[in-house]
């Protein structure tokens, strides 16, 4: 059991590890798996989930995608702070 | 009232493709029926399957190969009692192998930490693990198992030693809802990820033994209070999974999220059914694994075609603008508590029979409660609920 957490800019994210991030081959989809549960992804989810890894701050995942998809590091950091907070509170991202 | 009128082959039912509907998310795996515990609340089946009947390793490794080729995500080994079966470590390391989401449902009793920690090897992603009560003697009570409640909180703890997540897998009724916090404190105390709270759901064994069961409405909004605030109060700390005893809903629950949409069950021996109570509906006829593929059964099996999407519903259901919402409620409580598995589900404030049957069961929750009539095989009764 984890304490609440809350996302910043300096948390390293992960998943818990009940909580798996997986390509499924047949569908051609990533989705992330927990006990009884299913969370179908969009494709910024998936390309800020794929940089997850427990060793990544957030800031280091937003500049990432920032290059990536060029454009401005705040707004996708404040992007990824949103989403990877809502995925915590449901209990699947830790730190 | 009137039963069903089922066409021989099923030929003019729609296929799951004609629906629209994509593959199944996740395969509920009845390993065996054979259990060591005899709760009066079991969800298999009365006519319990035997051994002998059971399907081998191989016919299993064979259901998982299809399973994952048709895209299914997850798969619960389950039971009765799934470690009865001595090749659980293979289908674990089938499963794992083949990318399924592996989680094991089960009452624990059987398990010893060196058989977790191989489980855990293999692959093995999560367990859920049943509580009776949290009082040893009343849990052991309903369990029909001696010292079952202390050996369950061992395992609890080899599980959390292995580092496998854990849910405690609570099933709540008139009997022990008064110790429903205790039960989320015990699952903060085993260190459990998640806890599920599920009111007795009545089908089965546990229909013949509503009346041991069924809680009052006071109660039943009593413990939907504190499940509300322990949601708020452990909100990333502990998932909470809550399921109320839908008589006293006012829409039925969607069950399974539709008839043949979402999910699959298979029984010990292979049949393929739309979900696990579903052979409490008589005229329903299954596909097996050892005949058919997993994927024609999904596509084309009469059971699961019959009643999905909505062209089976008569009135109130036809006409309701949640039709596609609830899907009608579910046909096994339709079948039990009407005779006729597509009347409208009784849970349903809509339904002209909700009234009647559940001030019944409300009445039941209020006399003294009745003993048990434990899950075991062979049992027989003499009426039919």
């Amino acid at each position: 059991m984890t304490d609440i957490l809350k996302i910043n800019e300096n948390v390293k994210p992960k998943f818990p590890k009940h909580v798996k991030f997986r390509h499924n081959k047949a569908r051609d989809e990533w989705v992330i798996l927990a006990p009884e549960r299913l969370v179908k992804l969009d494709d910024i989810a998936v390309e800020i989930l794929k940089l997850v890894d427990g060793k990544v701050s957030v800031e280091d995942i937003s500049i990432e995608l920032s290059k990536k998809f060029n454009a401005p590091k705040e707004v996708i950091m404040s992007d990824v702070i949103n989403m990877l907070q809502e995925l915590s509170d449901k209990g699947f991202i830790e730190e | 009232m009137k039963s069903d009128n089922i066409t021989s082959k099923g030929g003019n039912l729609k296929t799951a493709s004609q629906h629209g509907i994509q593959a199944p998310l996740a395969l509920l795996a009845e390993l065996s029926h054979r259990c060591p515990l005899q709760c009066p609340y079991c969800s298999n089946p009365v006519q319990l399957e035997k051994k002998t009947g059971e399907l081998t390793t191989d016919e299993w490794r064979s259901v998982i190969d299809q399973a994952v080729e048709m895209g299914m995500h997850q798969i619960h080994l389950s039971g009765g009692e799934p470690t009865v079966r001595h090749d659980l470590e293979e289908i674990v390391e089938h499963c794992t192998k083949k990318g399924l989401y592996t989680n094991l449902i089960t009452s624990g009793v059987l398990l010893n930490p060196d058989r977790l920690k191989k489980l855990e090897k293999l692959g093995l992603e999560h367990v859920q693990l049943s509580f009776q009560d949290t009082e040893k003697e009343n849990a052991d009570r309903i369990g029909g198992y001696k010292g079952g409640h202390e050996k369950k909180l061992e395992v609890a703890k080899w599980v959390r030693d292995v580092e496998l997540p854990l849910t405690c897998n609570c099933v709540v009724h008139r009997q022990n809802i008064d110790n429903l916090e205790n039960f989320i404190q015990m699952a903060l105390d085993l260190d459990a990820e998640r806890v599920e709270i599920a009111q007795v759901q009545y089908y089965g064994w546990a229909l013949k033994n509503r009346a041991a069961f069924i809680p009052t409405p006071e109660q039943l909004d009593h413990a939907t209070e504190i499940v509300e605030k322990a949601r708020v109060d452990l909100k990333g700390k502990l998932v909470i999974d809550y399921v109320i005893p839908d008589y006293y809903a006012k829409h039925p629950k969607n069950c399974m999220g539709g008839w043949g949409r979402r999910f699959l069950n298979m029984n010990p021996k292979g049949d393929v059914l739309p979900c696990h109570a579903a052979e409490t509906i008589p005229h329903l006829k299954f596909d097996n694994v050892r005949e058919r593929s997993l994927k024609w059964i999904w596509e084309n099996s009469e059971a699961f075609n019959l009643y999905r999407g909505t062209d089976w519903m008569p009135d109130p259901c036809k006409s309701c603008d949640r039709k596609e919402i609830d899907w009608g409620g579910c046909r096994c409580q339709a079948m039990a508590l009407t005779g006729d598995a597509k009347n409208t589900d009784p849970a349903c404030s809509i339904s002209p029979l909700h009234s009647e049957i559940f001030s019944m069961a409300a009445d039941e929750a209020r006399r003294a409660p009745p003993e048990f009539i434990y899950r075991r095989y062979g049992v027989r009764f003499n009426s039919p609920v």
